[in-house]
């Protein structure tokens, strides 16, 4: 099995958030199934979808790149050859329209090719412009607010977004009740004993690689 | 008995218990606790269990008329094939019909006139009433567990359960699944209207309950199997009771590929493959327990001399009244504070039958039936995130994310279950071109909904509104009908009447036409009614084992 190993160029975007210290860059990426260069524009598109701001970190900070990543060697396989037409036509889109590869644009040029690909405006796409926007848009929210087994919501920041409370193996009734101040329990499905014995295969090379707790 | 899920898992009990030998066939394998992790990706987004399947191999095809292009085929077959079959990961809502649902032409006819069943249904009446089932749906609600509170014992109306359903001789074995902050706020509005708020009953135990664990609410039971056994699926009730009397062997990951008949077009056994070997099971009675779509297959695929056009086929009736039950149409609700929907189950939330079955008068209205109107407490991060915007917010960006931080737990979407009729024109047949890697037609649904059923829709969900909106809701969003593809809940195929020109199965569930063939599920059912139909599918699965049992000699002759 091949696996490139790749040390992404910093786009605008996690600049930006490593300047707020927010980064997940510099943890050294294992990229399973895109290049480098497509990590790098997928990494732009997903942090525009749910962007790092005053609500707190977004997309690129659950690493929903790389849970992406991961499951078109997987689960996803079948739109591994989507992602690759679909991350060329967004990059070959941005050249055209705005001058240069989508990850080195502003946030504000990106979010314009992102409303003409919504809109199915961008041209380029097979099928079309809007289908792969669909499909990126439910992977990012995929990695982003799943079982961080899977990759994504790195840190649990989907979870917290949203206010989950987490994984409970039981509930109380006055945890059902309105108004309840619940602790988030930040704990993976996985971590629990009765479970993770039978993890899903092959969610994750780094899961093979490594015991697990999370590193 | 072909198929070990919730109707066959029942049907081994009684079965067995008689001192018979039962061999059941079942295409997926033992599932266990530890196998149903609360993994919103796998359970919900991935479809797991079901996406290893044979089901997943066969989904159905569907056109909404023979002369309409199909829709677009789903990846993964509403279904899955394990020991309890769908049954481990069901909402396990366990429903007795009401009294009108058995008796939908006489009733309507009746109070309205025979004018008002809809033009081109084929709809019956069933072969007998709700009392002729009652002792069946309380063997099943004992032997699986259900929970929930009776609103009419013998008669004695009780308004803590629903004062609208039949009769019944006993309580449930177990008391209802709790209430949930918000649940008791809708009860409440529900009040406020002058509505009869209610629990559901529910196949979950709300207490410990013949050595299985009462529910957890985690959350996760939604299309996963429970971790704590508290879902009364027959994986974990009625199958290993069976097979405590040493007489149901369970083969698994056995395909049954075709029902066999011998000369005088009796049923002799069942051909079915495991491990890549063709084996044939003889049986002196076969009773087939597969799901609707597959029921339905098996016999149009099991051609003989004697049934040239598929087996108990002969009358052209295999396929026939077919219908899924109209449970699109939903309201979905924004609320202008967390509601704590994070916990619970699809099982724990609060009805309301005012507008359900003819519990209401239509004189003035254009269509029959209703809908049963029903909120839940169950939410899981990435379906929170892909919440409706209301119109509120753009899909994505920073305005989204505000959005589904502030809204995420703020909303809540009713299910709506609604009478739905078999029609001529909506029917199962094979596929002409779609086969399985087997080299078998898929079965290919012909069906859409009719007039009557969008106007119960749209009377249901203005319903549903008034009621979301006196609890306090600042939106509402009202879902599209959907199609009648592949569903959860399917019925007909295989009809239960006493007359064989329409009817599939005589009135004990037996082949009008190979008397040693039995046939369970809803795929004998009639009648939709407004609310699941395992419960009365498993109750009727009963009802056809006892008569085997009863009348062994005579049937397996």
């Amino acid at each position: 099995m091949a696996t490139p190993i790749a040390t992404l160029v910093p786009s605008p975007a996690v600049a930006q958030s490593a300047a707020q210290g927010q980064s997940a860059i510099g943890r050294g990426r294992v990229l399973e199934t895109l290049s480098a260069a497509e990590a790098e524009t997928l990494e732009a598109l997903t942090a525009r979808l749910i962007p790092s701001d005053a609500n707190g970190p977004g997309a690129l900070e659950a690493q929903a790149a790389r849970y992406i990543d991961r499951a078109l060697g997987g689960a996803l396989a079948s739109s591994h050859d989507a992602y690759r037409s679909g991350l060329a036509a967004v990059d070959a889109y941005a050249r055209m329209s705005k001058g240069s590869l989508f990850a080195q644009l502003s946030a504000a040029d990106q979010d314009a090719i992102l409303r003409d690909m919504e809109g199915n405006a961008a041209s380029g796409f097979v099928p079309d412009a809007a289908t792969f926007f669909n499909l990126v848009r439910a992977h990012t929210i995929q990695g982003t607010f799943c079982d961080p087994y899977y990759g994504g919501n790195t840190d649990f920041v989907g979870w917290d977004l949203i206010g989950y409370p987490g994984v409970r193996l039981a509930v109380t009734p006055n945890e059902q009740r309105l108004d309840p101040r619940l602790t988030p329990t930040h704990r993976s499905a996985y971590e629990h004993a009765m479970f993770s014995r039978k993890r899903p295969a092959r969610a994750s090379l780094e899961d093979e690689m490594s015991p697990w707790p999370r590193t | 008995m072909v198929g070990l899920g919730a109707v066959g898992g029942v049907a081994a009990l009684p079965l067995a218990r008689a001192g018979l030998r039962v061999v059941g066939l079942e295409a997926g394998g033992w599932l266990n606790p530890d196998d149903f992790a609360p993994d919103e990706l796998r359970n919900n987004v991935r479809g797991w269990p079901q996406a290893v399947q044979k089901a997943n191999r066969e989904v159905p095809t569907h056109r909404p008329s023979a002369s309409a292009p199909y829709s677009p085929r789903p990846a993964i077959h509403p279904m899955m094939n394990a020991v309890g079959g769908t049954s481990l990961h069901y909402w396990a809502q366990s429903w007795r019909l009401n009294p009108w649902d058995f008796k939908v032409v006489s009733e309507t006819t009746r109070r309205y006139g025979a004018s008002r069943i809809p033009r081109g249904s084929t709809v019956e009446d069933w072969p007998f009433g709700l009392d002729e089932l009652e002792p069946y749906y309380e063997l099943v609600e004992n032997e699986i567990g259900v929970s929930g509170k009776a609103g009419n014992l013998n008669g004695k109306i009780d308004p803590g359960g629903n004062i609208f359903e039949g009769s019944r001789k006993h309580e449930y074995p177990m008391p209802a699944l709790r209430g949930t902050g918000f649940t008791d706020m809708m009860a409440g509005a529900a009040r406020t209207l002058g509505w009869h708020p209610f629990p559901g009953p529910a196949a979950i135990n709300s207490r410990t309950y013949q050595n299985r664990a009462g529910c957890a609410y985690h959350g996760y039971c939604n299309r996963g199997g429970c971790h704590v056994k508290a879902k009364g699926s027959t994986a974990v009730t009625t199958i290993p009771k069976a097979q405590q009397t040493g007489r149901l062997e369970v083969v698994t990951q056995a395909t049954t590929t075709a029902i066999n008949v011998d000369a005088n077009g009796r049923v002799s056994g069942v051909t079915y493959l495991k491990d890549g070997t063709e084996y044939f099971q003889p049986a002196d009675v076969v009773l087939l327990a597969a799901y609707v779509y597959e029921n339905v297959r098996l016999l149009l695929l099991s051609k003989s001399r004697a049934f040239p056009n598929g087996l108990s086929n002969n009358h052209e009736q295999v396929g026939r009244h077919y219908f899924s039950h109209n449970q699109g149409a939903t309201v979905t609700a924004l609320f202008p504070r967390d509601i704590n929907n994070w916990y619970g189950l699809p099982a724990q939330g609060v009805a309301v039958d005012n507008w359900a079955d003819d519990n209401f008068d239509h004189s003035a209205l254009d269509f029959i039936g209703g809908g049963n109107l029903w909120v839940y407490s169950d939410r899981r991060p990435i379906g929170a995130a892909n919440m409706t915007t209301f119109g509120r917010a753009p899909r994505w960006g920073s305005e989204w994310k505000a959005f589904i931080k502030q809204s995420a737990d703020r909303w809540n979407t009713a299910y709506l279950q609604k009478t739905t009729l078999p029609y001529e024109d909506n029917y199962l047949d094979l596929d002409p071109t779609i086969k399985d890697p087997l080299g078998f037609p898929v079965c290919r649904i012909t069906a859409d909904y009719k007039d009557n059923e969008r106007k119960v829709a749209a009377f249901i969900q203005d319903k549903m509104v008034e009621w979301f909106t006196a609890a306090g809701a600042i939106a509402t969003e009202k879902g599209p009908i959907g199609t009648m593809g592949p569903a959860t809940h399917a019925y007909g195929g295989t009809r239960m009447g006493d007359n064989p020109d329409s009817n599939v199965v005589n009135r004990w569930g037996f082949s009008h036409e190979v008397p040693n063939l039995g046939i369970l599920g809803a795929s004998v059912m009639g009648t939709s009614g407004a609310r699941n139909p395992t419960l009365t599918a498993q109750a009727l699965a009963w009802r056809t084992a006892d008569h085997l049992a009863k009348n062994w000699k005579t049937i397996a002759a």
